[in-house]
């Protein structure tokens, strides 16, 4: 009798551990897509000095979420258009301006998050602000697989472009780089990803999504292959992580997420700063060594 | 007082392109914020040879290869022979900020047959490890010169390729362009201070301050007085006192 009911227990244990909503399971989904291609995109972003860049670009969707909310269209549409009006002003004015993109940026994302705030319903605005996994549907999670693996396959068709022209923009030109031209399809897809992102973590969020796993690896990688590859795994661990336990602590996925990539950072700083200390022993023993 | 040879730069013939020709401008203006940087260059570049750009901090050289690169905008004529493949080496890197090692630079211009790649600019296997922003001055301008020939071009641009490299490793990196010049028959511009370094290796000058000052053959000049057309006569003097001390 005992015995059955502790194997009841069990399987009921098991079945709570192994068994996730149907919207859970979407927010995985679209975390492990979104997470994985955010980092990846934001190893460029990183090294590009635009960290802040991803971080503002992502409040510019929101007066197209909050258009999607009021005519109830797809707030995925309304964001996407206004992230891509926003890159196509600030490459216009980049090119025609001695205006920094970082300025640009600063000023639309500030018009836009006023602007946002105003027209968004008060009751989806905290939902807008900061993501809602439940809300995830099959549809959603359709849509985000086939447009992340899309991103990957571009981005990784320019990726090394982007490099060359990061390292130098002169050497890529005489080279036969568009480095223009591959500025703006990066910055689409940065935008792209940006507006999948939404709805697991939030406006106010989703830039944490392409730049803390990126920041992470580049503490611990030496090559670019590393870096990248890293910077996704990052990506795809933070999203995937918050969007589990947000189930378990009964919290929005959005702020854990950022937490967990938080740690991942942190975690990463402490063991490049270990090995370097490892490293600096080493050479002065072989230094006294020889002596 | 020396007497300083007349710019061969005037005349309507600059702007007619021959077959022999690597690169022809004529007229070429650039301005920036209602300021004038460059006006009425003309000079013309037959293939095969070395022309050392040389003038003062600010005489608009780099403008120049900027110009011939296509990176600004700029009024009058540019016009490169079809054959032109180019080859740039810069002064320094905008950023080695990336994690990026030798070997994923090169790969990026080495798509196929590596080795073989590699062997053809001289590099050795230990270099191609080490991250590009470990690199000394020397070392990176060693890797920028392979990534500038691995893909054979036909004009290689340096921009003070030496500027960040120790005193005894200058030569080398000179006879290298040389040699390439001598073996490849490849056109070379280069933007150098060092007048022992134009005064060796380039088959012309041109010396620049905004204008042209003078555009002709190396071997018109001596050392005091192409001194004495970007510095003026005084600098020339006390400098070849210096040398004579």
């Amino acid at each position: 009798m005992e015995m059955s009911s502790l194997c009841q227990r069990r399987s009921i244990i098991r079945s709570r551990r192994f068994s996730l909503p149907d919207t859970i399971t979407f927010g995985l989904i679209v975390g492990v897509f979104v997470g994985s291609t955010a980092g990846y995109l934001g190893s460029i972003m990183v090294s590009k000095h635009m960290a802040l860049v991803g971080d503002a670009l992502s409040h510019v969707a929101l007066p197209g979420l909050a258009l999607g909310i009021l005519f109830n269209f797809n707030p995925f549409i309304g964001a996407f258009a206004f992230l891509a009006a926003t890159v196509i002003v600030t490459w216009y004015l980049q090119k025609s301006t001695t205006l920094s993109v970082e300025a640009i940026i600063g000023v639309l994302f500030v018009l836009a998050l006023a602007i946002g705030i105003l027209i968004t319903p008060q009751v989806d605005l905290l939902e807008a602000l900061f993501g809602d996994v439940s809300k995830i549907t099959f549809t959603d999670t359709i849509i985000t697989v086939l447009v992340s693996v899309s991103v990957i396959f571009v981005t990784k068709t320019i990726y090394q472009k982007l490099a060359v022209s990061m390292i130098s923009k002169e050497l890529a030109i005489a080279s036969r780089i568009k480095v223009e031209r591959i500025n703006l399809i990066y910055l689409f897809l940065v935008a792209i990803i940006v507006a999948l992102g939404i709805k697991e973590v939030g406006t106010l969020l989703v830039g944490a999504l392409v730049i803390v796993p990126a920041a992470a690896a580049k503490n611990i990688s030496s090559t670019l292959s590393r870096y990248s590859l890293m910077s996704a795994i990052f990506g795809l661990a933070s999203a995937t992580s918050g969007v589990i336990l947000s189930s378990y602590v009964n919290l929005p996925a959005g702020p854990l997420v950022v937490i967990v990539g938080a740690a991942i950072f942190a975690g990463g700083v402490v063991v490049s700063s270990l090995s370097k200390r490892l490293k600096n022993q080493k050479s002065m023993r072989s230094t006294s060594t020889a002596i | 007082m020396s007497d300083v040879p007349r710019p061969e730069n005037s005349g309507s013939n600059q702007s007619q392109a021959e077959a022999s020709d690597m690169l022809v401008v004529s007229e070429l203006g650039v301005r920036s914020q209602n300021k004038t940087i460059l006006e009425e260059v003309s000079f013309k570049v037959k293939k095969g040879t070395s022309l050392a750009i040389v003038g003062p901090n600010g005489g608009g050289k780099t403008t120049l290869f900027r110009a011939l690169l296509n990176l600004i905008p700029y009024t009058g004529m540019i016009r490169w022979n079809e054959e032109v493949r180019m080859g740039y080496v810069p002064q320094s890197l905008v950023s080695t900020d990336l994690p990026i090692s030798v070997e994923e630079f090169l790969r990026f211009k080495c798509k196929t047959d590596f080795d073989t790649c590699i062997k053809s600019v001289g590099l050795e296997k230990d270099i191609l490890r080490q991250s590009l922003r470990s690199l000394s001055g020397g070392e990176l301008q060693r890797i920028l010169i392979a990534w500038a020939i691995v893909d054979n071009p036909t004009v290689l641009l340096f921009d003070e390729p030496t500027s960040g490299v120790d005193i005894g490793a200058e030569e080398p990196i000179y006879d290298k362009v040389n040699n390439l010049k001598k073996e490849i028959g490849i056109t070379i511009f280069l933007i150098s201070h060092n007048m022992h370094v134009v005064m060796h290796y380039a088959d012309y000058v041109l010396a620049l301050n905004k204008r042209v000052l003078f555009f002709g053959d190396r071997k018109s000049l001596t050392h005091s007085q192409l001194l004495s057309i970007i510095y003026g006569n005084e600098f020339a003097l006390s400098e070849e006192e210096h040398h004579k001390e």
